[in-house]
């Protein structure tokens, strides 16, 4: 099978199976506080690692292209507190812009 | 508003990501949790295995686990309604009912179905509609589309940087995940931050 189909079921199937679980599994289990905060801290560790991949790499190399303007431009927009859709948008235009011009 | 112009731009990076405008919509159908589905599309894009792909998306997704905990004595649904509950227990549908606790079960059951059920219909029908608009689009870097995804995943990092501790782990991933790249496999440097972060929470 293909991988990209391996990767859309198999992603699918996994999450799935983790929110049901936490539907019927006995609440105490999980209510230790070790568990919560490493809870929060995973999504922060996974998305920032994201983040940073998704800018700066291309397969197993490092490098810095147009795309550094548009995440550039995403965190002014976060630091100016600015919605969800504005951050995408400003995102993807200046990196559209920053591609075309180099 | 959000959900869409998330759902599109789902939509939009899985097919400029070489999937099929089917595969991104099952992705939405059956993931149905965003920062996974990106996690699986960014490292697929990027080469990775599927394999690692899904992992990153399950590690991400072992959040709403904890969710469905906390709302299952509030829902107190069984059989198929569970399903149901299960698949649209989300970060919007489990802080919308978080959010109305002072109300009540009542008024977080009925917030908790409203925001899941409705986030569900647009996501989907937005995702449908990016993966299309990709599909015509040709060059998808010429319109920006591959620095949309990581925007997003700033955007979806940003609120939980408030305190300080926490963007001292966020900088310590990205400077791990940026290290270990030239070193491990594609997929592995973002999966191993999940390490830091159960090693940070094990110590705190």
């Amino acid at each position: 099978m293909n991988p990209l189909w391996i990767a859309t079921i198999g992603a699918g199937l996994v999450a799935f199976t983790l929110k049901y679980t936490g539907h019927s599994i006995p609440a105490h289990l999980l209510a230790h506080p070790k568990i919560q905060r490493i809870n929060t801290l995973i999504p922060i560790a996974l998305l920032s690692a994201l983040v940073a991949v998704q800018s700066f790499t291309q397969t197993s190399r490092l490098i810095i292209d147009h795309r550094l303007a548009g995440v550039g431009v995403a965190l002014i927009a976060l630091l100016l507190k600015a919605p969800f859709p504005v951050v995408v948008l400003s995102a993807a235009i200046s990196s559209a812009a920053a591609y075309r011009i180099f | 508003m959000t959900v869409g112009t998330y759902g599109l731009a789902f939509g939009a990076a899985a097919v400029a990501n070489g999937f099929s405008v089917l595969q991104a919509c099952l992705l939405s159908l059956l993931t149905f949790s965003g920062a996974s589905q990106f996690a699986v599309v960014g490292v697929m894009g990027a080469g990775g295995s599927a394999l690692s792909a899904i992992a990153t998306a399950s590690l991400l997704g072992v959040r709403n686990a904890l969710y469905g905990v906390i709302m299952a004595p509030h829902l107190r649904v069984k059989g198929f309604k569970r399903v149901i509950a299960a698949q649209v227990t989300i970060d919007e549908s489990t802080a919308v009912a978080l959010g109305l606790q002072k109300r009540g079960s009542d008024a977080m059951r009925h917030g908790f179905w409203l925001t899941g059920l409705g986030v569900f219909l647009f996501w989907n029908l937005f995702t449908l509609a990016g993966a299309l608009g990709a599909q015509v689009m040709g060059d998808t870097r010429a319109w920006g589309l591959d620095a949309a995804v990581p925007a997003a995943f700033l955007a979806l990092l940003w609120p939980r940087l408030e305190r300080n501790q926490d963007r001292a782990l966020a900088l310590a991933c990205i400077v791990f995940a940026l290290a270990m790249t030239p070193i491990l496999p594609v997929g592995l440097p973002i999966i191993a931050t999940a390490l830091i972060a159960i090693a940070v929470g094990l110590r705190r």
